[in-house]
C-alpha cells in the first residue's frame, strides 16, 4: 500500500515537544558578544549629529558602529527593475527615513549591557515633513529621495482602455483599503556570526540559507567557500524572512571587524518595525455588466504603499496584475498600479504577496456588483466562473491557469455550509429586527504557486547502514518538509521514513537552493527529491541485476520488505544496506537532481464564512469557517490541513482585527504584540475544511501549493459576510479591519444617510 | 544575589542579577533553551513555564520572584522515554508547525486542564487567549487539548 495521501504524523515533533527546537538565539556560540541596534525614534528626518562617545564608555561596551564606519559592499540591487536608487544602507547614512531604521550598532560583553548602552547613543535629528500613505506619497510634495526627484518606484500599466465600460448595463466603483499588517512569526529576527579558520559560520533564521550566503558574499566581499550559512530551525517567516536584512548582515560584518563570535536577536518591539510588512495597498475597483449577472469588465488600480525602500514590497502589484481577474472569465480587464515610498516600514512579502490583495478586491468588487443588481452572490460568482472544460485558460493579464473546477469548489462550499439554510436563518433574523445580524460572506478564488521561476535542488543517498540521507534546497520553517519528503523517498525505495534523514538550511552540506516562499516546495523541491530516488532504486535494481545475476528488467524491489530480487524468487535477494556497500567503489547508490517546473500552477478554492454582528455595538463574532482548497494532489492530508487551517486564521485576522497603524508624524502606535491585533484561539472557530483535488498536469505528483491559499482565500469571505450582516441596513462597505467601531460607525452612518433622504 | 531554585525536579543555587528575568535564567545559565521568547509584553505566552504548579509567563518574572520555587519546563514535562498526553496528544493531531509557540502553549495546556479537567471547546479557547501561535490557526491545537483531556484525568 502507497505511503503517499496518508495521513503521516510529523517525525520532527518529539524534539519540539520534548526539548524544543534549536533556534538562532538556542545555539550556543562561545565567547560571543551580542549586538544591539540603536533605531530611528523619528519618521524622516536629517541627522544632524550621531554622538557614541557616551555609548562607548558604558559598562561592557566593546564598540559602538554607525554609517561612517561601515566598509561594506552597497546592497546587490534587489530586484533589477526597481528603480536602483531608493535602496536602503546598512545603517542609516544622513536620513532617517522610518522610525525603527537601524542608526547604529553597539557591541556589548553581555546582553542585558545593550540596550543600557544603546540608550545613551546621542543623535540630533533635524526633522524633514512626513509622508505616511501611497496617497500622500503620489502627490510627491514631499520626497524620500529628492535627489531622484520621484516617490514612485514601480509602475504598471496595462489594457488602458477609456472605453472599458460602455455597453455595461451596470458599473459599481468602490475605493478599497487593504491594510498593512504585520507577519508577525512567533520567533523574531536572529542571528549569530563567527570565523573559524579564515571562514564565516552565520546561523541564520530564513527562509532561504542560500540567499543569506549570497548577500554575505556581495556585502562582505568574501569568495563563495568562505561562507557557510546555517538555518536552524526557523519559527515562522510568512515570506518576510526571505531575504536577508540589514540587521543580520552586520552581524557578520561584526564579527569579522571585532574578531569575536556575535550574536543578535530583537526584541518584538523592534520586530514590528523592523521586520518587513504586508500588504498596503489603495484600490480603485470598478465593475461592469449586466442586469442577468454577466461581468463584462473589471479595472482595478492600485497605489501600493512600498514603506521607505524600493525593495520586494514595490514589486507586489505585479503579483495583483498576475491574479487581477481570478476564477472569473471575464473579457475586458485593466490594471495600473503605481507603487510609493512612504515613511514607514519597508514593505515585503507576507502570505500570499500581492495574490490576497486581487482576490480581496475582485471578491469584493463581485459582492457590490450582485448587490446592485439584486441577484444572491453565489449566484452571480457562479455565472461568471472560468469553466471546468476551459484549462489550461489564458486571463485578459495574460496568465495561464493550469487546472481547475471552480463551479465544483463553489459548490462543496456551499453545501457543506448548508448555503439556503443559513440566508433563510438571515431572513429570519432581518424580519425578526434582531439586534445580533447573521451575515455570509463568499469568496471563490485562484492564486499562483511557485511563481518564481527558478529550479530546486534535491539529492538521495542510501548509506551502507541502510539509511537515506535527503538534501534539499527548499527550507522549512514549520511545513513538515522532513515528513513529507521522507513520504516520497519512502514510497520510491520501500524504506520506512524513521530511516530517512532529511537535511536542510546548510549551503557547506546542500549546494544550492532557492528555499521556502511562494508555495513552491513541494512542487520544486519536492519533486526533485522524488526523482532523486527514483534514479537512485533505478541504480540499485542494475547493481541487484549483477549481484543476482539476473536481467535487470527481471529484478525488483520488494517495497514492504525493502530488498531487491529477481521477480517469482523472493528468497534470494539483496538489502539496501548490501548494495549501498557494495556500490561505495562506484560513488554510492546517490542522486542528485536539479529540478524546473514548466510553469506555475493555480491552487484555488471556495470559502464561506459566517458571521454575527451585534447591530448596537458593531461587535464581530466569526461562528463558522468553511474552506475548500485545492492545492492539486495532496500527498499529506494532516500537513495541507494544517497549511490551510494557519491561513485561514490568519486570513480572517486581516479581515477583523489586524492593523498596522501610525500616527500623523509616522509613529508606530500599534508596535508590539499588546497593541497589535494578533488573533488568538478565543476569536476564532474551529474550521470546517472540504477536500477537493484536481491534480496539476505539470509535474509527476500532480501538487500545487498549499502555503498560501488559506490566507487569500478566507479575507475575502471574512469580509463579505461582515458587509452582509448589515446590508440591509444600507452599508454597502466597511474597510478592513472590521472593528467593533467601523462596523458600528458604517451603521450609523448608513442610518445618517438614510434619514437625510426622508 | 542569590537564589535557589528547584528546576524540573533538580534544586540549584546561583548567583544572578537582580534584574534577570526568569526565562533568561532558564536559557541562558541553565541552558534550558525549550522556552522561548516571543514578545516583550506578556502577550504571546511562548516563554509559559510552571512555577509551583501554576502557569506563569517567564519573560515577566525575575528570576528572584522565583526564589525558593518549582519550575516546570518543557524538558521536565516527560517521564523519562514517556511523554505527557499532550505532547503525545499535539503530534497526534499536528498541533504545531514551526514550533516556537509550542513549549509554551504545551505548558499553558498543562494548567489549562489542571483547572478544568474536562473542559469544552470554548473553555479551551478562552483558557488558552494568551497563548499565540501564528502557524496552526489554533484548530489543532483546540484539538489536541481536547483529545488529551481524558489521559491527563486519569493520571
Amino acid at each position: 500500500m502507497s505511503i503517499l495521501g496518508n495521513r503521516v504524523l510529523r517525525k520532527e515533533d518529539p524534539k519540539f515537544l520534548t526539548v524544543g527546537g534549536t533556534y538562532v538565539d538556542d545555539v550556543r556560540v562561545d565567547g560571543a558578544l551580542y549586538a544591539t541596534y540603536v533605531r530611528s525614534t523619528m519618521a524622516h528626518a536629517r541627522i544632524a549629529a550621531l554622538d557614541v562617545e557616551e555609548a562607548r564608555k558604558a559598562p561592557g561596551v566593546v564598540a559602538v558602529f554607525s554609517a561612517a564606519d561601515l566598509d561594506m559592499a552597497p546592497a546587490a540591487p534587489e530586484m533589477a527593475f526597481l528603480n536602483q536608487a531608493m535602496t536602503r544602507p546598512a545603517l542609516a547614512q544622513g536620513v532617517v527615513r522610518f522610525v525603527g531604521e537601524p542608526v547604529a550598532v553597539v557591541v556589548t560583553e553581555e546582553r542585558y549591557q545593550g540596550p543600557d548602552a544603546a540608550e545613551l547613543v546621542f543623535v540630533d535629528y533635524e526633522p524633514l515633513p512626513v509622508v505616511m500613505s501611497a496617497e500622500e506619497s503620489a502627490a510627491q510634495d514631499v520626497l524620500l529621495f529628492p535627489d531622484v526627484g520621484t516617490n514612485v518606484a514601480f509602475e504598471l500599466a496595462f489594457g488602458r482602455d477609456e472605453s472599458l465600460f460602455d455597453g455595461c448595463e451596470v458599473v459599481v466603483r468602490q475605493r478599497i483599503v487593504n491594510q498593512r499588517v504585520a507577519p508577525c512569526p512567533l520567533e523574531v529576527r536572529a542571528a549569530a556570526a563567527e570565523w573559524r579558520d579564515g571562514r564565516l559560520l552565520h546561523y541564520a533564521s530564513t527562509q532561504g540559507a542560500h540567499g543569506v550566503k549570497d548577500a554575505l558574499v556581495a556585502r562582505l566581499g568574501l569568495e563563495a567557500d568562505q561562507v557557510r550559512v546555517v538555518a536552524p530551525d526557523v519559527g515562522g517567516g510568512f515570506g518576510a524572512k526571505m531575504g536577508p536584512y540589514p540587521e543580520e548582515i552586520l552581524v557578520a560584518w561584526l564579527a569579522r571587524k571585532l574578531d569575536r563570535p556575535v550574536r543578535w536577536v530583537e526584541t518584538r518591539s523592534e520586530s514590528m518595525v523592523g521586520l518587513g510588512h504586508g500588504r498596503g495597498q489603495v484600490q480603485e475597483v470598478e465593475m461592469g455588466g449586466s442586469r442577468q449577472g454577466k461581468v463584462e469588465a473589471y479595472r482595478i488600480t492600485v497605489l501600493q504603499d512600498s514603506g521607505a525602500y524600493a525593495a520586494i514590497g514595490a514589486m507586489l502589484p505585479f503579483m495583483t496584475r498576475t491574479m487581477a481577474s481570478g476564477v472569473y472569465a471575464i473579457p475586458k480587464v485593466e490594471f495600473n498600479s503605481r507603487s510609493l515610498l512612504t515613511n514607514t516600514t519597508p514593505m515585503t512579502a507576507y502570505r500570499g504577496a500581492g495574490r490576497p490583495e486581487a482576490t480581496a478586491a475582485l471578491e469584493r468588487a463581485v459582492d457590490m456588483f450582485a448587490a446592485e443588481i439584486g441577484m444572491d452572490p453565489a449566484e452571480v460568482r457562479r455565472r461568471n466562473l472560468i469553466p471546468a472544460d476551459a484549462f489550461p485558460f489564458t486571463t485578459p493579464t495574460g496568465t495561464t491557469y493550469d487546472s481547475g473546477n471552480y463551479a465544483r469548489g463553489l459548490d462543496l462550499a456551499l453545501e457543506a455550509a448548508g448555503y439556503d439554510g443559513l440566508r433563510e436563518e438571515q431572513r429570519r433574523r432581518r424580519e425578526a429586527g434582531d439586534v445580533v445580524q447573521l451575515g455570509i460572506g463568499l469568496s471563490v478564488y485562484v492564486e499562483i504557486t511557485s511563481g518564481i521561476p527558478g529550479s530546486e535542488f534535491g539529492a538521495v543517498e542510501v548509506r551502507p547502514d541502510g539509511k537515506v540521507t535527503v538534501r534539499t534546497g527548499t527550507s522549512p520553517h514549520g511545513q513538515g518538509h522532513a515528513t513529507a519528503f521522507s513520504m516520497l523517498v519512502s514510497e520510491q525505495l520501500g524504506i520506512p521514513i524513521e530511516d530517512i534523514e532529511v537535511i536542510h538550511g546548510d549551503t557547506d552540506v546542500v549546494p544550492r537552493g532557492q528555499g521556502t516562499a511562494g508555495s513552491r516546495s513541494l512542487q520544486t523541491g519536492g519533486v526533485a527529491v522524488n526523482q532523486a530516488a527514483a534514479q537512485v532504486a533505478d541504480k540499485a535494481r542494475q547493481l541487484a541485476a549483477e549481484l543476482l545475476e539476473a536481467n535487470v528488467d527481471d529484478v525488483v524491489l520488494d517495497k514492504v520488505g525493502g530488498r531487491f530480487h529477481v521477480t517469482g524468487t523472493p528468497a534470494v535477494s539483496r538489502s539496501w544496506s548490501e548494495l549501498a556497500g557494495a556500490a561505495s567503489d562506484r560513488g554510492g547508490l546517490a542522486a542528485e537532481v536539479d529540478y524546473t517546473q514548466a510553469g506555475p500552477t493555480f491552487p484555488f478554492g471556495a470559502h464561506v464564512a459566517v458571521a454575527q454582528v451585534d447591530t448596537e455595538t458593531g461587535r464581530v463574532q466569526l461562528v463558522r469557517m468553511v474552506a475548500v482548497d485545492d492545492a492539486g494532489r495532496i500527498l499529506n492530508p494532516l500537513l495541507a490541513e494544517g497549511q490551510v487551517h494557519g491561513g485561514l486564521a490568519q486570513g480572517a485576522a486581516q479581515a477583523l482585527l489586524e492593523e498596522m497603524r501610525y500616527d500623523e508624524d509616522g509613529n508606530p502606535v500599534t508596535s508590539n504584540l499588546a497593541d497589535y491585533g494578533f488573533i488568538s484561539a478565543a476569536e476564532l472557530p474551529s474550521f470546517e475544511t472540504v477536500r477537493l483535488e484536481t491534480p496539476t498536469p505539470l509535474n509527476e505528483l500532480g501538487a500545487k501549493g498549499i502555503g498560501e491559499s488559506g490566507t487569500i482565500g478566507s479575507t475575502p469571505a471574512v469580509h463579505n459576510a461582515v458587509v452582509d450582516a448589515v446590508t440591509h441596513l444600507g452599508v454597502r462597505h466597511i474597510d478592513m479591519p472590521l472593528t467593533a467601531e467601523r462596523v458600528w460607525r458604517a451603521i450609523q452612518d448608513a442610518k445618517d444617510s438614510k434619514g437625510g433622504r426622508s | 544575589m542569590k537564589v535557589t531554585l528547584t528546576v524540573n525536579g533538580a534544586e540549584r543555587t546561583d548567583d544572578v542579577e537582580a534584574r534577570l528575568l526568569l526565562v533568561h535564567y532558564l536559557r541562558e545559565v541553565l541552558g534550558l533553551t525549550g522556552t522561548n521568547v516571543g514578545c516583550d509584553t506578556t502577550s504571546c505566552g511562548a516563554c509559559t513555564v510552571l512555577l509551583d504548579g501554576e502557569s506563569v509567563k517567564s519573560c515577566t518574572l525575575l528570576t528572584a520572584q522565583a526564589d525558593g520555587g518549582q519550575v516546570t519546563t518543557i524538558e521536565g514535562l516527560a517521564r523519562g522515554q514517556e511523554m505527557h498526553p499532550l505532547q503525545r496528544a499535539f503530534q497526534e493531531n499536528h498541533a504545531l508547525q514551526c514550533g516556537y509557540c509550542t513549549p509554551g502553549m504545551v505548558m499553558a495546556a498543562v494548567s489549562l486542564l489542571a483547572e478544568h479537567p474536562d473542559p469544552t471547546e470554548a473553555e479551551v479557547r478562552t483558557g488558552l487567549e494568551g497563548n499565540l501561535c501564528r502557524c496552526t490557526g489554533y484548530h489543532n491545537i483546540v484539538k489536541a487539548v481536547l483529545a488529551a483531556a481524558p489521559s491527563v484525568r486519569g493520571r
